[in-house]
């Protein structure tokens, strides 16, 4: 389980002071799929970051199974939206994906097993070889997904991780990342300034306010468990939510602008 | 009236071509101008004679191990300078007070030409090899010391979370980060430093005595062996061009991935 209590980050230089979160809590149970959507600038990758043990927070704390996060805890993978600078472009897509094993001291045989299995999972059979700059925006990403499944992490937390691929690729991605959630039994948060996305994607829908950013409203998404990218965002259902959840998120920023 | 331009002959094997006919023009202007007695043959001896005595001299032992002893001085040096500067760099560019610490020390130090350090040299070691091993140091040093700061700054902050959220060991920022990331600015300090410690090498040999091919070339002067003397310049010329080639072709194969070498890849 992921709890977040009363996180509040205020950055400082000099005398200047930016308080880009300011209160914030909210809980991922174990095996949910928890969408964080919120307006362009409202402090998703600070939040992001805090959770992920990178950044440490001015005030409140993050725990992950009850344990108080103070540097990058164990069991989570973290999958950034800049791709091209995630990946070590120095190393093969094979490399890429076995180092962090190596770091955490897995064995070469489980090793290999695991690069094969988590690049046939995200749909890159054969393409162990290639370096990462040799393939496409999509792909990388997917080689980056594929680095956080093979870590085995009970938790993963994505950071606006399709923000930068075209709309295409984007919804083979979501797709990738319902199958495999649904698959492997973990626990994710995703961060997305998509209204779309966080509905098609999320069993809830976190909504966050503009900065200094506090938890606008929770919404849980009572949509059938098998998502289709043409049926489900055809569904009324679907329609009704996310006009709920764009809602919101205008009236977060009216807040800010009175 | 200029003579009509024809097509540029810019393809690799014209670009040899021309090259090899502009260092045949080299020589022939060389062979000719003391013998059309345009200047002194006792300064300038013809090309042939240069050439001659740059046999004889690959005949003599003491040719030889001038030459061993100037590669070796050159190599030990850059090999200390390189080691040193690496293991300096890194631990000073990944810890950033250290680094603003140092940073004037740096921009003092730099710039002292390293030949200033030929009595300090003379003083320690005398004409020995440690003399021109400092000043080779001395040289290289810096060259490699900045450009591995420049890399080390260069990380990306992205890879280098992406590492720490993954739960490297610091070993493993630095091996597998850091060092990749610092290892293009490593290559152009260790080129840079390789030019900069045979200059170095030879001038120590050449002013302090200590033993090397500038040490002969100081000697053929001396006993006004003229075309002897040229014989050596050329050779310690010949070094310089072999060892730029043996850096850049290591740089083009370790460093395949990089931007620079692969090109721009389409996708």
């Amino acid at each position: 389980m992921l709890e977040v209590k009363g996180l509040r980050k205020v950055y400082r230089s000099g005398s200047r002071e930016v308080e880009a979160l300011r209160d914030l809590t909210f809980t991922v149970d174990n095996g949910e799929l928890v969408c964080l959507v919120g307006p362009s600038g409202c402090g998703k990758t600070t939040l992001l970051r805090c959770i992920s043990g990178l950044l440490d927070p001015t005030a409140g704390d993050v725990r992950v199974n009850g344990q108080k996060v103070d540097g990058p805890p164990k069991g989570m993978a973290v999958v950034f939206q800049e791709y091209g600078r995630s990946l070590f472009p120095w190393m093969s897509v094979r490399d890429n994906v076995e180092l962090p094993l190596k770091q955490k001291g897995v064995g070469r045989a489980r090793r290999k097993q695991l690069v094969e299995q988590s690049l046939d999972a995200v749909g890159l059979t054969g393409t162990a070889s290639a370096y990462p700059w040799q393939l496409s925006g999509g792909m990388q990403q997917r080689v980056a997904i594929a680095r956080a499944v093979a870590y085995e992490p009970q938790t993963l937390l994505m950071d606006e991780p399709f923000a930068a691929v075209d709309a295409q690729t984007r919804a083979d991605l979501e797709d990738l990342v319902r199958q495999l959630w649904k698959r492997l039994g973990v626990t994710i948060l995703f961060v997305t300034h998509d209204i779309d996305e966080s509905v098609y994607l999320g069993q809830r829908v976190v909504m966050l306010s503009t900065s200094p950013t506090v938890v606008q409203e929770e919404l849980a998404i009572d949509l059938p468990e098998h998502r289709d990218q043409l049926t489900t965002r055809a569904d009324p259902r679907f329609i009704q939510l996310r006009t709920r959840v764009y809602e919101q998120i205008q009236a977060a920023k009216r807040n800010a602008m009175q | 009236m200029t003579s009509p331009r024809r097509g540029n002959p810019a393809r690799s094997g014209g670009t040899a071509l021309l090259g090899a006919v502009g260092l045949a023009g080299l020589l022939l202007v060389i062979e000719l101008a003391p013998r059309l007695g345009l200047v002194d043959e006792r300064y300038l001896p013809p090309a042939s004679r240069i050439a001659a005595a740059l046999a004889e001299e690959a005949g003599t032992p003491a040719f030889w191990t001038a030459l061993t002893d100037t590669l070796i001085a050159w190599s030990v040096g850059l090999a200390i300078a390189v080691g040193a500067a690496v293991l300096a760099g890194i631990v000073i560019g990944s810890i950033p007070v250290l680094r603003s610490l140092t940073a004037s020390t740096i921009e003092f130090l730099r710039p002292i030409p390293s030949v200033a350090l030929i009595p300090l040299a003379v003083l320690m070691y005398g004409t020995e090899l440690g003399s021109t091993l400092l000043l080779v140091c001395y040289a290289a040093f810096w060259q490699v010391l900045v450009q591995v700061l420049y890399g080390v700054a260069d990380v990306d902050p992205v890879a280098f979370e992406t590492a720490r959220s993954f739960r490297f060991s610091a070993w493993g920022r630095i091996r597998h980060v850091l060092w990749p990331t610092a290892l293009p600015y490593v290559f152009t300090g260790v080129r840079l430093a390789a030019s900069v410690a045979l200059v170095l090498a030879i001038t120590a040999e050449l002013v302090i005595g200590s033993p090397g091919l500038g040490k002969e070339i100081a000697v053929a002067q001396a006993s006004e062996a003229v075309p002897t003397m040229y014989a050596l310049i050329v050779v310690t010329g010949v070094l310089g061009v072999i060892i730029n080639l043996l850096a850049r072709t290591g740089e083009r194969r370790l460093l395949a991935w990089h931007q620079s070498v692969r090109g721009e890849v389409t996708v």
